[in-house]
């Protein structure tokens, strides 16, 4: 466990210093994402002549607002990195190592948050500027945050690395990701604030886990639920958690198998 | 200039046939193409189902920019984005020599490299957008309205090239930048939206600076009758002239291109 320990905190710092040396690239990738401010436009303009749904020009600005710092802290890419070493080759290196891939690649995204988060500070300044009114004011609701946003990161993260493993067997994952990616923009609030769909879809969505990495922190942030319907929602969060650790764990080994290694 | 049409029509060929190899690719893109094509739609049916207009646009018209945008998109996406990522790549390995020694135009050249065929059910689903948007609004738009829409939409595809060969001229200066390809695609983002919907000094930037007004709104106001022929002679005489901007920076930056391998 201690040898581990080392190994671990070793990677970790490999990983930032691989995020410091390529800064310029990195904070070009930060600023595409630009969806959240997107679809804040159209909704400021709807909400000019009066609130929308309960929603004033003010809170959309906090919505999304929220939306974007979220979606830039718990960011991952594993599943483009799978894809390219499988297809390469290179996935043999890594399985060589006396580490876990999974883990290997877990270290990369999670020493990558602290750049993301220097990104994230002028948004959270201009949200604390414009909204203040509009975020939590329970302490406890932000004490919540942290695993929160921790079980949204690795929601996301698991996601990718299980739709990875499928890229062992047909070589390429890349489009069955990007599939997950169009439903998870709609179900997860990222385009849209889920209160304002119509009740049936919004019923469906509250059950399903793309809510769990983006639309949950961001509630908790806005102060929407009670403390415990909040601690509620984090524990069905680490449920979903710890299903798709499994699935992936067992994704991973029935895939290893039909790994052929190409030019590694 | 026959010659130049040739060559355009033979790299296309090539890169049509190419693309073509790859069957099962064809029909997972496609799928995936209808998918986000649907995910665009949704937050605009999410508003329009809480107001009637928005900055003063309906719905059906509202539409109709929208249609032009997945156009676009499908433009963007579907061959210049993937033409132009290739020259980052020949820059990076020094394989762009052998671009450079051959006797057309490396500008030409580069410019069809790959296409992604598939792109064309984008063009597909902006028809189907724009045969429900007037079926909404109930009339069709007039042959000259057409006449000058298709006009601008040319204009839109020019501006959206040169900014796209503005942005590679910068991979001979600083090579590693498809990300920066990457940055512009989702600053095109915003042309999902007619101009109106900002104020102040974004809708100056999207006006002027980066012309995404141009090619969305523009167009869309076309269709409708409602663009001014002074707006629109002016759109189409700035995009003439942003075009020659750009061709003449791009000629500038490959002088100064060095060969990386040899």
């Amino acid at each position: 466990m201690r040898r581990f320990g080392r190994l671990y905190s070793q990677l970790l710092r490999t990983g930032f210093a691989e995020a410091v040396a390529y800064r310029a690239e990195f904070l070009i990738w930060m600023f595409s994402t630009n969806m959240p401010l997107v679809m804040l436009a159209i909704w400021a303009a709807a909400a000019r002549e009066g609130p929308v749904a309960g929603y004033s020009q003010r809170g959309f600005a906090a919505y999304y607002l929220c939306t974007l710092l979220v979606r830039l802290l718990t960011g991952a890419w594993v599943v483009w990195e799978m894809t390219m070493e499988i297809r390469q080759g290179t996935l043999a290196l890594r399985l060589l190592r006396p580490i876990h891939p999974l883990l290997q690649w877990s270290a990369d995204n999670i020493a990558a948050i602290p750049m993301r988060g220097v990104v994230a500070l002028p948004v959270t300044a201009v949200l604390l500027f414009f909204a203040r009114g509009e975020l939590a004011r329970d302490w406890f609701s932000w004490l919540l945050l942290c695993p929160a946003l921790l079980g949204a990161w690795l929601l996301y993260f698991l996601v990718q690395a299980m739709i990875g493993t499928v890229a062992l067997r047909f070589e390429s994952a890349a489009s069955l990701f990007e599939a997950w990616l169009g439903f998870s923009n709609i179900l997860s609030g990222y385009l849209v604030p889920l209160d304002l769909f119509p009740r049936a879809v919004r019923d469906v969505a509250l059950w399903l886990p793309f809510r769990f990495q983006l639309s949950y922190p961001v509630e908790l942030m806005l102060g929407r639920w009670s403390r415990l319907q909040a601690l509620e929602l984090l524990g069905v969060q680490w449920i979903y958690v710890a299903m798709f650790l499994l699935a992936t764990r067992a994704a991973w080994r029935s895939g290893l198998r039909y790994y052929a290694a190409y030019g590694g | 200039m026959m010659r130049a049409l040739r060559v355009v029509r033979a790299l296309m060929h090539a890169s049509v046939a190419l693309a073509l190899q790859y069957r099962i690719e064809f029909a997972v893109e496609g799928a995936l193409a209808l998918l986000w094509m649907a995910v665009t739609l949704v937050p605009l049916l999410v508003v329009f189902g809480n107001r009637s207009a928005v900055a003063g646009w309906t719905f059906a018209e509202m539409l109709i920019v929208l249609g032009w945008f997945v156009a676009l998109k499908g433009v963007l996406e579907g061959t210049l984005s993937p033409s132009l990522m290739q020259v980052v790549e020949h820059v990076r390995k020094g394989t762009l020599d052998f671009v450079l020694i051959k006797p057309a135009d490396a500008q030409l050249l580069i410019s069809f490299s790959k296409i992604e065929p598939w792109r064309v059910i984008d063009l597909l689903g902006a028809g189907i957008i724009f045969a429900y948007a007037f079926g909404r609004i109930g009339h069709a738009p007039t042959l000259p309205e057409v006449a000058l829409a298709a006009a601008l939409l040319c204009a839109a595809v020019l501006v959206l090239y040169s900014i796209a060969i503005l942005v590679v001229s910068i991979a001979f200066v600083a090579v590693r930048v498809d990300n920066l390809l990457y940055l512009f695609q989702s600053v095109f983002d915003v042309a999902r939206w007619p101009s109106t919907v900002f104020r102040g000094f974004l809708s100056v930037v999207f006006t002027f600076v980066l012309p995404l007004a141009l090619m969305t709104t523009y167009p869309a106001l076309a269709l409708l009758g409602k663009l001014t022929p002074r707006t629109a002679l002016g759109a189409l005489c700035g995009s003439v002239a942003f075009a020659t901007v750009a061709r003449a920076i791009w000629l500038a930056s490959i002088r100064r291109y060095t060969s990386a391998s040899s």
